[in-house]
């Protein structure tokens, strides 16, 4: 519960987080809300030389509507979002964050930085089809949802680069739902899926589902996509379309979910998700 | 004697007030001095290697990187400690019973038995140095097979956690009376269950923490305990200091339930360390140390046979445990299940009861007490057993409860255990909360609920509970065998400007027993509790105790003090009857004056009673100048709390997620001194067993590595798990002391892990499931779920 020594820099310019960032090598860390890094330093499972905090670097807040997207800084924290009156399903799924404490240090930049994929905004990201802005050494870029999350905690923005903005489409006109199942609220999910849907005269033109904690990323639900896009929307499609939530994911258990029970949660999740989005509950 | 003859002179102004806790000011404002929060001129710094290994010998331990630091002073290991006088004690010496130990030190010596077992000390001047010079500590390990099921570690060439012994079984121990085989014979139907109480962490919000600063030949020893006095005698006897040379202290405490009703190695550890290099030394836990190595509960597995009469007569109860104790026995490790055994016949007039225990070694961190300490096991055992039986025999659970009540008149009644229950009114507390349920609303709503797939389903417990921990003739040496009376003492001095200090033997630790102490002396000497300060935790002060633990603390240490403030007063009237010319008799305390019954006019304060004692110009022929006085009690027989709780759950049909919808608790704890203080410590009680039933669990995977080693894993409920709790009481006076009193600290935890797991169970029933253990987790709900329904779960 002590971790390591580490050195710690609080840049005013991206410009200098990136020097710093640069220059520390493999070992510095970006310290965003600190929520998901400093328990991992503590328990001495991260270890880091060098911590650049960001929270002085300007630039990295705000939520603006541009065009039918929204793009939010790096640095709002989950309460922020839960908070807003405009961002829907992400505002729903920030709600649900751990407790107000963190959901008031947290940030949605660190969390799809840290790529766990028991947190809730990743898999809201990608069935969204939003993206992150990155900043790094070789100049911005943009990187997709669908590219962003590699692996267990690993994703593609690479060791010198900055997070800088979320983009997240405001889909306006989509209903959503937002269904997570943990044993406390404070936990993390054991399994949570979200879902969009837009309909026109009862029928599925579209509809998006994201799992949470189903693999070793966040994963798009693509079966159950395709099992309704173009259906009628009523309970019997949403609970044909929902047996297969589980469809080719791979679910790691632990003590209190074996992946057979955390397949069935996200069939029963998904049905309640969807009905949910579908505006039938 | 009955409490209302022994309140002082009719009415209380304070007893019975629900007066705001003393305590709550410093702690609410940061203001409270917990033992990390203190420091030494020269203070060193500690940090403890501990094994990763469950089973192992340890090869060779290099600790040259360490000592090589600048800011290392001292590494210690077991050899380097071969002079301690004796390993860490085990209180419990049984007459008759033979006991397996084996010796367990402060430091591992050449093999290591759990994961977490310290293997050395670092000692140094930075509290961050130290955690990363302990890991430059280089211990080389040559792994043992591991044994951690308790009942495999009883088979035939099992693994042996402790070679020399031969065996994993640590004793054998039977209580009951009657002869179970014979009432099982009689009864009409005869349920059979294994209930398993699996293994909980006491997890208070502060982990422990020790400072010991050894100079001048005397040792001051601060740590988070809620037993200093133990603390002193067990480190005089390991260190071969005299007593009176050590000082223990118990400062502000946060929260022990058990898991610091203990005199553990990190104790020692700094007090040897500190002696050797003479200067102060620090050692706080860290929350993964202390679920590691903070003793574990529970951890029980009982085979439960329980029969009726076709009418619901119960008559045999037969319970054989397995108790996991782990790789030591520890202070009250083995004696656990033992205290469960006492009523295991519950509220019952159950002729033919026996509990048959057999304890064992694993090579897991070794069990204790935890709040309730084999009561709340024993409670569960038999509530969860009555609840099956009356399925078995179609009887509702409140009419077989109500058709072995032991009726109200019997008491004091001597049950099949051998104890005296000293007072109950058994179907007054379940009346009360039947009154309460509203069963027709519970089935509108059940029906309507089931319609959108969720089972609600409602489950009782009835308990009684052995508390009072006392007294002396029959847990001590020659009893039960606990090597130690347990009396509490108390020691109250009025200053001269009739303030008053109230010194306790006891050591609260977040029960607000300042507050209920500061309200019975108040009440007996005519002052605002407002002046009385109570001191505990602190050998330096005060008189012998014994700590608090085992609900004991009112019934037991408050009693010390109305007997030592009555002793006050009855010198405080001496001197009024001297100075106003009356008759001793005839003074009473009516308000805040002494004064001469009938003319309340006619007193003194107790101020001026002070100054006339402490300016003795005019006492009483031969008698001595001050006010002040002390009491040593030992009751007669234990207190025996009761109560009826109810628990309402919903279950998810399709998750098996479960949550409390309602909780009512009808308590008895005797008259209330401080009525809202009872509903906290209910409160806490009842989060603590429902935490047990639905949320926490103790696991090690079959190599004895902790899996749940963090809060992450180890999911203590918080309030958004648990309900607005309805709560009442009943007041039944206790006649083992003058207050009545019995006790609250443990009653919530040990009435409530039934209610919620029968209540789960109610609900499962249309779902085919027909019983379940602990714990309740959604998984193993939907298991039990996917089972009956002839599924494959897995």
């Amino acid at each position: 519960m002590i971790p390591t020594e580490f050195d710690y820099a609080a840049p005013e310019s991206l410009d200098d987080a990136l020097w710093l960032l640069g220059e520390g090598g493999e070992e510095t860390r970006l310290l965003a809300g600190g929520h998901s890094l400093i328990p991992l330093m503590k328990l001495r499972v991260v270890v880091p030389t060098k911590l650049v905090d960001l929270r002085k670097v300007p630039g990295l807040d705000g939520m603006q509507r541009e065009d039918g997207s929204w793009r939010i800084g790096a640095m709002t924290v989950h309460s922020e979002l839960e908070h807003h009156p405009d961002l829907g399903l992400l505002s729903r799924a920030a709600s649900t964050i751990a407790d107000p404490q963190v959901r008031h240090c947290g940030t949605i930049g660190g969390s799809l930085a840290h790529g766990d994929p028991a947190s809730d905004l990743p898999a809201v990201l990608l069935a969204a089809g939003g993206s992150v802005s990155a900043q790094g050494s070789g100049g911005p870029r943009t990187i997709e949802a669908a590219d962003l999350f590699k692996d267990y905690m690993t994703t593609s923005v690479a060791p010198d680069e900055v997070i800088t903005a979320v983009h997240v489409p405001a889909l306006d006109g989509y209903g959503y739902g937002y269904q997570k199942f943990n044993r406390r609220a404070e936990d993390w999910a054991m399994v949570a899926v979200c879902a969009l849907v837009y309909a026109r005269d009862g029928v599925c033109e579209d509809v998006r589902v994201g799992l949470t904690h189903m693999a070793s990323t966040p994963l798009r639900a693509t079966a159950v996509e395709e099992a309704l896009r173009g259906q009628p929307l009523y309970a019997g499609s949403i609970a044909e379309a929902a047996e297969r939530a589980a469809d080719a994911t791979n679910p790691p258990g632990d003590l209190n979910a074996t992946p057979a029970y955390k397949r069935h949660l996200a069939r029963v999740l998904c049905q309640r998700a969807l009905t949910e989005a579908a505006g039938l509950s | 004697m009955t409490a209302t003859e022994a309140a002082p002179n009719g009415a209380a102004l304070h007893v019975g007030r629900s007066l705001k806790r003393k305590e709550d000011p410093r702690l609410i404002t940061g203001r409270a001095r917990y033992v990390d929060d203190m420091t030494v001129p020269g203070l060193l710094h500690a940090a403890i290697v501990r094994s990763p290994e469950a089973h192992a010998m340890i090869v060779s331990i290099d600790s040259s990187a360490a000592l090589a630091r600048e800011d290392v002073e001292l590494v210690l290991t077991g050899q380097d400690m071969t002079d301690l006088e004796s390993p860490l004690p085990c209180a419990w010496v049984p007459p008759g019973t033979e006991i397996a130990n084996a010796p367990h030190w402060a430091l591992a010596r050449g093999q290591v038995n759990h994961v977490g077992d310290p293997v050395a000390i670092v000692v140094g001047t930075d509290r961050y140095a130290v955690v990363d010079a302990a890991e430059e500590v280089l211990v080389e390990y040559e792994s043992l097979p591991v044994i951690v099921d308790p009942r495999a570690a009883l088979a035939d060439g099992a693994t042996l956690v402790h070679e020399d012994l031969g065996s994993n079984r640590v004793f054998e121990f039977s209580l009951g009376g009657g002869d179970v085989e014979a009432g099982l014979a009689e009864a009409d139907v005869v349920v059979q269950r294994e209930i398993v109480n699996h293994r909980t962490s006491g997890a208070p919000i502060e982990p422990r923490g020790v400072i010991a600063d050894f100079r001048a030949g005397s040792l001051t020893i601060h740590s988070s305990t809620q037993v200093p006095h133990f603390v002193r005698l067990f480190l005089a006897l390991q260190l071969g200091i005299s007593e009176e040379r050590i000082r223990a202290v118990a400062p502000e405490v946060g929260g022990g339930f058990g898991a610091k009703l203990q005199f553990y190695g990190e104790e020692v550890l700094l007090a040897y360390a500190s002696r050797r290099l003479q200067r102060p030394i620090k050692w706080i836990e860290t929350r993964s140390e202390h679920m590691q190595v903070a003793h574990h509960g529970r951890d029980q597995i009982a085979t439960c046979r329980m029969g009726a009469r076709q009418d619901g007569t119960i008559t045999a109860f037969h319970v054989q445990i397995t108790a996991d104790l782990g790789a030591y026995l520890m202070l009250l490790t083995p004696v656990i299940p033992v205290l469960g055994a006492f009523v295991m016949g519950g509220c019952y007039a159950i002729p033919n009861v026996r509990t048959d225990i057999t304890g064992v070694f694993t090579n897991k961190m070794s069990t204790d007490a935890i709040r309730g300490a084999g009561r709340p096991e024993a409670t569960h055992m038999v509530e969860v057993m009555i609840d099956q039986l009356a399925s078995e025999l179609g009887m509702s659970p409140p009419a077989i409860r109500r058709k072995n009540f032991i009726p109200k008149e019997s008491f004091p009644a001597e049950v099949a255990t051998g104890v005296v229950y000293d007072s109950g009114d058994y179907h007054g507390s379940l009346d009360k909360l039947m009154g309460k349920l509203d069963v027709e609303a519970f089935k509108r709503e059940q029906a309507e609920l089931r319609g959108r797939g969720i089972y609600r389903g409602i489950g009782l417990s009835t308990y009684t509970e052995i508390c009072g921990l006392a007294p002396s003739r029959i847990v001590g040496p020659s009893g039960l065998g606990l090597q130690t009376g347990l009396w509490e003492s108390a020691m109250v001095r009025v200053h001269i400007s009739g303030a008053v200090t109230v010194y306790s033997g006891a050591s609260p630790h977040g029960q607000g027993l300042d507050t209920s102490f500061a309200q019975i002396v108040a009440d007996r000497l005519g002052v605002d509790p407002e002046v009385v300060e109570v001191i505990h935790g602190d050998t330096g002060t005060g008189p012998q105790g014994l700590g608090t633990y085992g609900s004991r603390s009112l019934s037991v240490g408050g009693e010390a003090i109305a007997r030592a403030t009555a002793k006050v007063a009855e010198k405080a009237k001496a001197i009024v009857a001297h100075e106003l010319e009356a008759a001793a008799q005839d003074i009473e305390v009516s308000g805040d004056r002494f004064s001469v019954r009938g003319s309340p006019d006619h007193g003194m304060s107790l101020a001026e009673v002070a100054g006339a004692a402490y300016i003795p110009e005019n006492l009483p022929e031969g008698m001595e100048p001050g006010l002040e006085e002390t009491t040593f009690y030992d009751p007669e027989n234990f207190v025996f709390p009761f109560g009826a709780h109810a628990a309402i759950v919903d279950v998810d049909g399709e998750t098996g997620k479960v949550a409390v919808a309602r909780y009512i608790a009808v308590d008895d704890c005797g008259p209330a001194v401080n009525p809202m203080i009872i509903d906290g410590q209910i409160h806490g009680g009842i989060t603590h067993a429902i935490g047990q039933a639905l949320y926490e669990r103790v696991h090690y995977d079959d190599d004895g590595q902790l899996v749940t080693g963090t809060f992450v894993d180890y999911s203590l409920p918080s309030a958004a798990e648990v309900p607005m709790f309805e709560t009442d009481r009943t007041e039944t006076p206790s006649p083992s002391n003058s207050l009545g009193v019995k006790g609250v600290g443990e009653a919530g935890t040990i009435g409530a892990s039934a209610a919620v797991t029968n209540a789960v169970i109610d609900a499962l029933r249309p779902l085919g499931v027909t019983f379940m253990n602990m714990p309740l987790t959604p998984m193993r709900v939907w298991e039990a779920i996917e089972e009956a329904r002839g599924g494959v779960p897995a």
